[in-house]
């Protein structure tokens, strides 16, 4: 009886003091435990008292993004030399987990600009191309996004229908990218058209677009179930002029990078969906323990505590996998299989943990009152954007018969 | 004139914490709870970074006593831009009976070592309320002191200090060397920014002992029970002025 009134203090205390433990942070550097900090005090400051407010609005937090930018989280990996903080990607990962802790929105408007855009021109970019276009997207005057999926096809990347024809000195580009995060707040995009279409997969290139320009229109801004402070809709290219030296990387290497691309920007969204996974366990855990039924808390019933138990288990297993392929990434170690294992199971988790938050709730959990209902509407895309978790399943399947080679 | 400013930063447990009472009413429990650095220390810090910025003084040196934890409560003060920190190393029963009169000595010891011009401190600490390590620490080096300070101007060797007192604002002229409590009003802390986290890595910390500072850290003061504030009984309710009048007899409060 005594262990099992011990066992229970304990639970009690470590979900009710809503402090982080120890043993958590003891496993990341001090350095990253501070930044981590700063973000969190951030998050929970400036962030989560709007969130509400800017998902009701459809808001883009122009204000927070420029202080986000002043701190250096709009470009953690970018050198310091153009403008960045030049911090490794587990930091990185830290950032967007406690920012989207506070705002969902926010976090995959930092996520976006950091992984999708500032990203692949790190990698792929001439210095001069750094220059254009990184470094006034430090600051959080100025934000990027990404285009490669179209009306016709978002799984299926290789069959992009959107055209680049060389014009004398100038690319023309036509067609249409759906679903593009953050366009109507860009300043640029990345956009991945066909220039060779005998060459399939491997005839995509990617080029670089300044917004607004002409030739290139937005269409109207969807209206989504969740993360509605950041803006999605279609872009439309129609004799889409641009100088031949925004082409970005080798002409038909525009697959590679976009593949590339994608494989850290799910670890940004992996990030992303632990931070709602967290917010969603916070509100669960602390009315669990002031919401009294049956005579007690209801953080005393069985029922609620095996809910409780399973969504900080899948919360802090997809947080282990997330950090892993970071540290992986940062080593110069392959990640690919890694970073889809975290999309998907941080994914989940966040649909899981935000389902079961709003049943902890009960009534409350479906109201407005109560930030539960939108951290449910925010978790569902993360199983959808920058590879559904179909696609995620393809990607480590393929991983693990590869090493099972015959 | 140095242009060396010392700022006192305290691990304190975080201000958010529900705090508990350790079982055998010697102190509050604080392992494995959430400590940070006094929110009165961050309003320090960010006081001396600004002066600072502005080219009034030269360097921000930050300092903490404690066992190891502490530097990260330096790094801190570090991330946010002071240049370099010293570990005033105290540990284990010292640290536990640690207090504003040993502290100061320390404060006093290190401003004379580093030719400051500046102290400033936080006007209290959230854990034990003192408000007492400015005011001494400024009494032993016999400098004139600002408390409770709200405005700060720096003009060469001349502060003008504006203070929070009971009746309103206060604002008083001294001299450099001297030493300035932060009250909340001073300023906002900024959030430390990742490139500075990043700075904070190659800045130094220097560990120094109490010993080496001719400091003995023993207290005079012997703590007996620490108990939790009682518990807020049920009021009652009155019918009419003469029941209230009568209640308030039975109670021998009038």
């Amino acid at each position: 009886m005594a262990a099992l009134f011990k066992a229970r203090r304990a639970l009690d205390m470590a979900v009710g003091r809503g402090v982080r433990c120890l043993s958590q942070l003891a496993e990341l550097p001090e350095l990253h435990q501070i930044m981590r900090q700063t973000c969190k005090d951030y998050a929970q400051k400036e962030l989560a008292p709007i969130a509400a407010q800017l998902d009701k609005d459809h808001k883009f937090p122009a204000k927070q993004v420029k202080e986000l930018g002043a701190m250096g989280v709009m470009a953690v990996e970018v050198p310091e030399s153009l403008g960045g903080a030049g911090m490794d990607y587990l930091a990185y990962c830290l950032a967007v987990e406690e920012l989207s802790r506070g705002c969902a929105s926010t976090g995959v408007i930092v996520s976006v600009n950091n992984s999708l855009y500032l990203g692949p021109i790190l990698k792929f970019g001439t210095e001069e191309q750094k220059k254009q276009w990184i470094t006034p997207f430090t600051t959080g005057e100025k934000v990027g996004c990404f285009a490669l999926s179209e009306p016709g096809n978002g799984s299926d990347a290789g069959a992009a229908s959107t055209l680049a024809r060389q014009e004398g000195d100038e690319w023309v580009l036509n067609g249409t990218k759906a679903w593009i995060t953050n366009c109507w707040d860009a300043s640029a995009t990345v956009v991945f058209a066909t220039t060779d279409k005998s060459l399939k997969h491997k005839g995509i290139s990617a080029f670089l677009v300044p917004m607004p320009h002409p030739g290139l229109s937005l269409g109207k801004k969807e209206d989504k179930l969740g993360i509605r402070a950041s803006s999605t809709a279609n872009i439309i290219l129609e004799d889409c002029r641009i100088p031949l030296g925004n082409m970005l990387g080798e002409r038909g290497m525009g697959f590679k990078i976009a593949m590339q691309t994608l494989d850290s920007g799910r670890l940004g969204i992996a990030a992303q969906a632990l931070g709602i996974a967290q917010a969603a366990l916070d509100c669960a855990a602390d009315y669990a323990h002031k919401r009294t039924a049956f005579g007690a808390p209801i953080g005393k019933l069985q029922a609620i505590q095996f809910k409780l138990a399973d969504m900080a288990l899948a919360t802090e297993s997809a947080r282990l996998l997330t950090w892993r392929a970071a540290m992986l990434k940062d080593a110069k170690k392959p990640f690919t299989k890694e970073a889809a294992m975290a999309k998907l199971a941080a994914s989940e988790a966040a649909t899981f943990v935000s389902h079961q938050a709003i049943q902890v709730l009960g009534g409350m959990g479906y109201v407005t009152d109560m930030p539960a209902e939108r951290h449910y509407r925010d978790a569902r895309i993360t199983e959808i954007y920058e590879g559904t978790s179909e696609i995620q399943r393809l990607v480590i399947a393929n991983n693990v018969l590869k090493e099972y080679q015959q | 004139m140095s242009g060396r400013v010392l700022v006192g930063v305290k691990r304190v447990i975080d201000y958010a914490v529900k705090i508990r009472v350790k079982p055998d009413h010697t102190g509050v429990v604080t392992d494995g709870v959430k400590h940070s650095m006094n929110p009165f220390c961050e309003i320090a810090v960010e006081e001396a970074v600004k002066l600072k910025e502005k080219k009034l003084i030269k360097e921000v040196v930050a300092v903490s006593c404690g066992p190891q934890q502490v530097q990260e409560t330096i790094r801190t003060a570090l991330a946010m831009g002071a240049d370099r920190g010293i570990h005033v190393e105290v540990s284990g029963k010292d640290y536990e009976t640690l207090g504003p009169l040993q502290v100061s000595k320390i404060l006093a010891a290190l401003a004379k070592k580093e030719q400051a011009d500046l102290i400033i401190l936080g006007k209290q600490a959230i854990d034990d309320d003192c408000n007492q390590t400015g005011q001494m620490t400024a009494a032993l080096l016999d400098w004139p002191q600002g408390t409770f300070a709200s405005e700060v101007t720096l003009d060469a060797d001349k502060l003008k200090v504006v203070r929070e007192i009971d009746g309103g604002l206060e604002t008083i002229k001294i001299k450099l060397p001297a030493v300035v409590t932060a009250d909340l009003r001073l300023n906002t802390p900024r959030y430390a920014t990742l490139p500075n986290i990043m700075k904070a890595k190659k800045k130094k910390i220097a560990n120094v002992k109490p010993a080496d500072l001719g400091v003995d850290v023993s207290s005079r003061l012997e703590v007996l029970k620490v108990d939790e504030p009682p518990q807020r009984q049920a009021g009652v309710k009155v019918e009419t002025v003469d029941d209230l009048v009568g209640k308030l007899k039975e109670a021998g409060r009038i």
